[in-house]
């Protein structure tokens, strides 16, 4: 059990007691777990508005709630899954616990702001849940005018409150990394040798800096509008609705790389480590998370194609996404050819990251057929969609996500999870993931439109196949919840580097101590050099 | 750069993140600058939303833009121009140590900026009057019902410009009062005067976005006679 040199040990975890000592913490390690905690929370309640879509698909009449009931669930899904879960999953869990760890670092720049940005998530996602709780919100979660400034009789200004809130988290956080990468960084550590992880969060830091005020000013004129009519986006009054769709796509495209450029970081450091390689072309993948930042920005009107947009702006829009689709698949072709003779072990994370690899290039290449103007119509609001986005959005982002909370689970809590039931979950997670969307792009491409619970009966086969796929799914994410937290007590303890890896976090002890390395490290060499390392035995028992 | 900073003073806080006080200033300062960047992007949304209903309607926002009053509109323009110079000796007389004048030109300032809000309101409070808030008693003297709605559009975005700006205003006068607080306690010396350099940036900052709205919102059509 638990050793006499882990509980003597001073670290983070134990340098102090009491809900004080969380609440008022300004450790980074102690926000990621707080993080951690507060989206698995928006996690699952955003999954149990995905499980009663579930169930109410499995007829084709609609019987199990009303339709405007309806409408709210998938409206809540979206809001809780993306705003509070998505966008702060990986950067302010993974991303606040290691970012300052692995350039070597005390703590980021601003350690009170990084608390604040915490308690802005929380005060946010309390705004949402309250409007949920309240009677929910029925626009859908892109919030589109006139319905939601005119329309709607649902909670929209405290659904979009709490979004404008959190958004300013988001928008603290990614400043927070931008200032800590710039000037923060340990002896030696040069731009071209931190680990492609802290390359990947600086870049969406970027994006979360640029994109994310553009959608606080856009609620702030949808709330002006419901509030005190003022008519910014009224047709009545001559004003555009597209305007705000416009608006709205400025960040919330770019939002998707939020998502998934931090998804591709943890990728980037799985691959290399469990087939004891370094990175191939790791100037090209670090490069390439910038220019995703960059093209992510100048891609927003594919979401427009049917929007009375010019043919010729969807041209450009079209062509550029097309663009965007270079740097990422740069990343997986780099990704492949590091495996290429690579020592590969077939651990929890790198299933996670093969998981990743094969997914998220089903949702890029299903991405370039919606980017293309002509197959878009045929598709446009259908399940295509639907599952092209989950593609990316749950089989790239969470699968990186879950890869990389079991990759660093050691680092983080000092004890290892129980490889066979870890690798069980992967596979289900896995299998339960393609059968729920893979039917969603035959739905979609037979005609299926999203955002509707009554369809014709020949399209049933198919939403039963999606909805026994999600309770597979439902039972995989549930297996890591449940022995994550029985490895805090049960767990083998963790040595401090188990993986052989050869990142700055892992020359420090498992947990780390409260200013993470007892010693400053100086850093001599390139990042992914693994002739030098090998990694600890893990004591069980 | 700031290099002189090896000369270490006990009173300056060294956060304990941080090795040098030149790298803390220098974060700070980075920090202030992409905070300022986030505020560009976020004024932009709505400058965006001007810039396409002037191209459709230019007529109908040269025509409301001259019930503005330009008199009163320069006037704040000068007085905010001149709290920024106020702003300015503010920071220089941080960074020489005098403690007395950093506190004088801070009061200076943040009077500057109240009148601005105060003449800032004279003027809404004009606009209630003759029925120029949009909404639905908006009404526009000379205009058909057709073109009441894209006047009321100029209303709408001339309220969302300027509400915001005072909003930020606002946020700014409570900055300053902070920084008063501690100039008198002498906390700003010679070597230790992050805060008042940065928040006369953000006083700048929101300056400037005034530059713009200034003859965005007012000097659409006027001409010297």
């Amino acid at each position: 059990m638990i050793t006499a040199a882990v509980q003597e040990r001073e670290h983070y975890l134990n340098q102090s007691y009491g809900i004080k000592s969380w609440l008022l913490t300004k450790d980074h390690k102690r926000i990621g777990l707080l993080y951690l905690a507060t989206i698995t929370l928006f996690f699952f309640l955003g999954g149990a508005f995905a499980t009663m879509i579930r169930i109410e698909l499995l007829t084709p009449t609609g019987n199990f709630v009303s339709s405007d009931t309806y409408n709210k669930l998938f409206t809540m899904h979206g809001v809780a899954m993306i705003f509070f879960f998505l966008i702060p999953s990986i950067p302010a869990t993974l991303g606040n616990f290691f970012l300052p760890m692995m350039i070597g670092a005390r703590d980021l720049a601003f350690p009170r702001i990084n608390l604040l940005s915490w308690y802005l998530l929380v005060i946010g996602g309390l705004f949402s849940l309250f409007a949920m709780l309240a009677g929910g919100v029925d626009t859908g979660w892109t919030f589109y005018t006139p319905y939601s400034t005119t329309y709607s009789n649902s909670w929209v200004i405290a659904t979009a409150l709490g979004i404008f809130i959190a958004g300013f988290s988001s928008i603290l956080t990614g400043l927070n990394f931008i200032v800590t990468v710039h000037r923060m960084r340990a002896p030696g550590m040069t731009w071209m040798r931190m680990p492609l992880f802290v390359w990947s969060t600086y870049a969406t830091s970027l994006i979360q800096v640029l994109g994310t005020p553009v959608l606080a000013v856009t609620l702030v004129l949808l709330f002006c509008e419901r509030v005190f009519h003022i008519g910014i986006f009224d047709p009545a009054l001559g004003g555009d609705p597209v305007l705000f769709q416009h608006l709205f796509w400025f960040y919330s495209h770019p939002a998707v790389y939020i998502m998934v450029l931090p998804a591709m970081g943890v990728i980037s450091e799985l691959v290399s480590v469990f087939s004891r390689k370094a990175v191939f072309g790791y100037q090209f993948v670090a490069y390439a998370s910038m220019a995703i930042a960059v093209l992510g920005f100048l891609v927003w009107g594919h979401h427009l194609f049917v929007s009375t947009q010019s043919v010729y702006a969807g041209l450009v829009f079209s062509f550029l996404s097309y663009f965007v689709a270079i740097p990422s698949a740069i990343k997986v072709f780099n990704w492949t050819a590091t495996l290429y003779k690579g020592s590969i072990s077939f651990a929890t994370p790198m299933l996670y990251a093969f998981g990743f690899i094969g997914l998220f290039t089903i949702g890029g290449l299903t991405g370039l057929f919606v980017a293309a103007l002509g197959f878009d119509v045929h598709v446009t609001d259908t399940y295509f969609v639907v599952a092209h986005f989950h593609y990316i959005m749950v089989g790239g982002t969470i699968m990186a996500y879950l890869g990389g909370l079991h990759y660093w689970w050691p680092k983080m809590t000092g004890r290892m999870y129980p490889e066979g039931w870890a690798k069980l979950s992967a596979l289900i997670i896995f299998l339960g993931f393609n059968l729920t969307f893979f039917p969603q792009f035959i739905l979609g491409y037979l005609g299926m439109p999203r955002r509707y619970h009554v369809y014709p009966d020949e399209f049933q086969v198919l939403h039963v196949l999606s909805t026994a796929g999600a309770s597979v799914l439902a039972v995989g994410y549930l297996m890591p919840m449940i022995y994550f937290i029985w490895s805090l007590r049960y767990g083998a303890v963790a040595p401090s580097n188990p993986w052989g890896a050869t990142g700055l976090e892992w020359k420090t002890p498992s947990p780390p101590p409260l200013h993470n390395f007892d010693e400053m490290p100086v850093v001599t060499h390139e990042v992914y050099d693994y002739s030098t390392v090998i990694g600890e035995e893990i004591q069980v028992g | 750069m700031a290099s002189e900073s090896h000369v270490h003073e006990e009173t300056v806080a060294l956060r304990e993140q941080f090795d040098t006080e030149a790298q803390q200033k220098d974060a700070s300062t980075l920090g202030m600058w992409i905070f300022l960047i986030t505020e560009v992007m976020f004024f932009g949304g709505i400058f965006l939303a001007y810039t396409v209903y002037r191209r459709a309607y230019p007529e109908i926002f040269a025509v409301a833009s001259t019930t503005l009053n330009v008199y009163i509109g320069a006037a704040n323009t000068v007085v905010l121009l001149c709290s920024s110079l106020t702003m300015v000796l503010a920071v220089r007389a941080a960074q020489l140590g005098k403690s007395k004048a950093i506190v004088l030109f801070l009061i200076l300032t943040l009077i500057l900026g109240g009148v601005f809000l105060g003449v800032k309101a004279y003027e809404w409070n004009e606009k209630y009057v003759e029925h120029h808030i949009p909404g639905p008693a908006f009404h526009m003297e000379g205009l058909s019902p057709d073109l009441q709605g894209h006047a009321q559009l100029f209303f709408s975005l001339y309220f969302a410009m300027t509400g915001l700006h005072a909003l930020h205003m606002v946020i700014g006068a409570g900055l300053l009062s902070y920084l008063i607080m501690m100039a008198r306690k002498g906390r700003y010396t010679a070597e230790y005067n992050t805060p008042v350099d940065l928040i006369g940036l953000y006083w700048h900052f929101v300056d400037i976005i005034w530059i713009f709205l200034f003859p965005l919102l007012y000097l659409i059509d006027r001409h010297l006679k």
